[in-house]
């Protein structure tokens, strides 16, 4: 698959991670916040590869992990009323809120359907006229112009039953919030290169301005993330930290406008609560009242509630960084990929699902 | 022996009732114009209780598997083809060369007689050509909404050659790990099959049996394949992740040499799927003896569905009861077993 | 936190004569393909170009130049010996 073998080249990569182990000279803590990062880094064994001053932590970019339990609670409540079909991506299904997960609701006799594209929950809302489709909107800068584009096209075909609940999320303010917390120890950011793609790498420049962070954007193959981990050593080895576009091929610094635009249409930024992180202020999206009947939170009933975060969990410093998942007492003990408790094993691309998964014992 | 009605007059309804699973007239018409019309052979033909069959002498092998693939036909494959092939692969991954088969249905009221009847002949069809007959059977219907639409349970039994020893006890360091072609079809294949997943070009079931090729192997090499498997639901991953841990021992797996076909990889890629999870039809894993590797690598190659076989690892004891992953790139990972199933992402 | 991977367009469809009906194109990887949107991308893709693909829809055009640049650049990298400070932030960045 052209622009994607020749980034996992097995030469390329080894002789990437020699010319790393000869740059780096002190401890370089790198905190990458995109779950698919994360992901990449486990399947395809970088962590192992690195040498040891370079240490990875993952952050809160998993859209999944950071929606509160109340949040996937008012959904799921949702899903029972009557001659309604709820519709969410594949990775939602099985996350238990404070108690259920969708699938768990689907056992009960709910009608809920995985889909790839919203386009698709569109497509379901066109084939069920007498059913409500109701979408959970979930995703960071990336997912949401996907949705706000389903929803103007909901408009133009005078959908009407067809809405959207809203908890998507915006990457930059969790970021300042992580960096205001002082416990936090990170020399470097590896930057979100598909969020990058909508935001444009210049979207991180207040990181390098106001934190003095050093930052790479970087893809999400083995190349790029190595090219990108060099990029933030030279940075933090030189003390000159900017912002390093790594991801050339698909990022430019001023971004995709037309998406942003596009999601502007459709989405006003408001405040917003994160499993294990708390309220950040700015960092969520509501639906415009232009288009509230899309919306909702708006046309049914819900109620929506706080759930109180699990006893023992980690999860909140494992999101910053501060901890690793087997720092965690319920961690492949109580929590685990089955029976999750904490945000970071229920979703897949979870800091600790992924430790799980892809095994703790080849760690260094 | 003749049927006593035709398939025009089984087929006279064009949707299966109620009636057809009474046992009486309807139920009749089904088995004779329907069933022994594609399944003809003596021992069906006899249409007692039970069948009855020589005694073949040494070891028998006995399976049951249920079949309730949704949707019922797909690209390279249908309900009917899988639920013969996947009995006779449970069969053959112990060394057996399939003698008989049983066939259960449980027929959801209304499924239309076409669509039984395309089943019933892809069964036959697979049958033939995996050299066993169905020797007897069972017919069910259930009332609409109670089922859907149909399910498939075949149990099969077959006769284990004298020298075969087969067993995940048999695994021993060194050993090296075989897999009979490129992984992931099914899988992916079900999986894109459902609404707004769907993906198009180089998509298709691998179902297959797999007796022959176990036959070439165990007559050359009988002694020397030490463990079988078919990674069927789970995939490869939870596969080798079991034979590890009854062995005890570490399976090393280099992800380059694992056969993967462009499409397949590309579908996974795109969902966000692991193709060592995703269910194989048609292929199996073989661990044996290092020094005969050449010779039954080439054995497996020399029949059409090994032809793809590769050495895909070793076994080895540096981790114990652990599956041992080098990425493409050259890193290294644990292969957990699968925790659920494999759901496609956009995160 | 985003799956996205790059296709090449095959097809571009144009649906109907209704101008606010968005175009769509066929994409392929490894002879896998399927149709996605094209709301989101910032100019329209020709036959032949790769877009990058995340939940039915294009989010943008893959730059081919830059990419030529970007592997160039990895190449440098892994062939430097020195240890010195990598220098990769120039010819980096689109125009």
């Amino acid at each position: 698959m052209k622009h994607i073998d020749e980034y996992r080249d097995r030469e390329m990569v080894q002789s990437l991670c020699r010319q790393l182990d000869k740059t780096v000279k002190q401890p370089v803590r790198i905190m990458e916040v995109c779950g698919t990062h994360t992901m990449s880094i486990f399947r395809h064994g970088i962590r192992e590869m690195l040498p040891a001053p370079v240490r990875l932590i993952s952050g809160p970019g998993c859209p999944v992990c950071v929606t509160p339990a109340g949040t996937i609670d008012a959904f799921i409540r949702l899903a029972y009323r009557d001659k309604t079909i709820v519709a969410t991506f594949g990775d939602m299904i099985r996350v238990p809120g404070s108690g259920q997960s969708l699938a768990d609701a689907r056992a009960a006799g709910c009608r809920v359907e995985m889909v790839y594209s919203p386009m698709d929950a569109l497509v379901l809302a066109q084939k069920n006229p007498d059913a409500m489709v109701v979408f959970f909107s979930i995703g960071f800068e990336t997912t949401t112009p996907t949705i706000a584009a389903t929803v103007l096209e909901a408009a133009r075909l005078e959908l009407n039953n067809f809405c959207i609940f809203p908890a998507n999320r915006i990457m930059p303010p969790p970021l300042a919030a992580l960096m205001e917390d002082p416990a936090l120890e990170v020399d470097g950011l590896l930057c979100p290169g598909h969020v990058s793609v909508i935001t444009g790498s210049e979207a991180f420049r207040f990181l390098v301005d106001d934190y003095g962070l050093a930052c790479a954007i970087g893809g999400f193959e083995p190349a790029d993330i190595l090219l990108a981990i060099l990029a933030l050593v030279g940075q933090v080895q030189t003390g000159q930290p900017d912002v390093e576009n790594c991801y050339g091929r698909a990022v430019t610094p001023a971004g995709n406008q037309r998406a942003r635009e596009i999601a502007e249409q459709v989405f006003i930024p408001v405040d917003s609560r994160w499993r294990g992180l708390g309220m950040i202020p700015v960092s969520g999206l509501a639906v415009r009242p232009e288009f509230a009947r899309f919306d909702a939170t708006v046309r049914l009933d819900i109620e929506g509630h706080e759930i109180e975060e699990p006893k023992g969990c980690l999860c909140g410093s494992i999101l910053k960084g501060i901890h690793e998942p087997p720092d965690c007492p319920l961690f492949g003990t109580r929590c685990t990929p089955a029976t999750p408790i904490g945000p970071c094993m229920v979703s897949a691309e979870g800091t600790c699902a992924a430790w799980q998964r892809y095994g703790g014992i080849l760690h260094p | 022996m003749a049927a006593f009605c035709t398939r025009e007059q089984a087929m006279k309804e064009k949707n299966i009732l109620l009636d057809h699973g009474s046992g009486g007239l309807a139920a009749g018409e089904l088995i004779s114009g329907l069933f022994l019309e594609y399944l003809d052979n003596p021992v069906l033909a006899r249409m007692e209780d039970a069948a009855v069959l020589d005694n073949p002498g040494g070891r028998l092998a006995f399976s049951t598997d249920s079949y309730v693939v949704d949707p019922l036909f797909f690209a390279g494959g249908d309900i009917g083809e899988l639920a013969v092939n996947g009995t006779i692969n449970d069969l053959a991954m112990q060394g057996a060369t399939p003698l008989a088969l049983s066939l259960g249905l449980i027929i959801e009221e209304g499924l239309e007689m076409e669509v039984l009847e395309r089943i019933i002949a892809s069964i036959a069809r697979a049958c033939r050509y995996a050299g066993v007959e169905v020797v007897t059977g069972d017919t069910k219907v259930v009332p609409r909404g109670k089922a859907d639409r149909i399910f498939i349970n075949t149990s099969g039994i077959g006769v284990v050659p004298e020298k075969a020893d087969i067993g995940a006890n048999r695994i021993r360091e060194n050993d090296v790990i075989l897999l009979s072609g490129s992984l992931a079809g099914h899988g992916i294949t079900i999986l894109t099959s459902r609404a707004g997943l769907q993906v198009e070009g180089g998509l298709a079931s691998d179902t297959r049996p797999l007796h022959f090729l176990v036959q070439r192997l165990l007559a050359e090499h009988g002694t020397a394949v030490h463990a079988m498997r078919d990674p069927t639901r789970g995939g490869l991953g939870t596969t080798l992740a079991e034979l590890a841990r009854a062995g005890g021992l570490c399976m090393e797996i280099e992800e380059r040499d694992i056969p993967l076909r462009s499409a397949v990889r590309a579908a996974c890629e795109l969902m966000g799927l692991d193709p060592l999870y995703l269910a194989n039809e048609g292929k199996c894993v073989v661990i044996a003896a290092p020094e005969q590797a050449k010779e039954i690598l080439a054995a497996m190659r020399s029949v059409e569905e090994g032809k793809n076989s590769r050495i895909i690892g070793r076994v080895t004891r540096q981790y114990p009861g652990r599956v041992v992953l080098t990425t493409i790139a050259g890193g290294r990972r644990l292969v957990e077993p699968l925790t659920g199933d494999p759901l496609p992402r956009i995160c | 936190m985003c799956l996205a991977i790059p296709m090449r367009v095959i097809e571009i469809q144009k649906g109907s004569d209704d101008l606010l009906v968005p175009p769509v194109a066929v994409v392929d990887a490894g002879g896998m393909h399927r149709e996605v949107r094209l709301d989101l991308v910032d100019r329209m893709p020709e036959v032949g170009d790769y877009l990058i693909i995340h939940a039915g829809f294009a989010i943008n055009c893959l730059d081919a130049e830059n990419a030529e640049i970007n592997l160039r650049l990895m190449r440098e990298m892994a062939e430097k010996g020195d240890g010195d400070r990598p220098v990769i932030r120039k010819g980096q960045q689109r125009r």
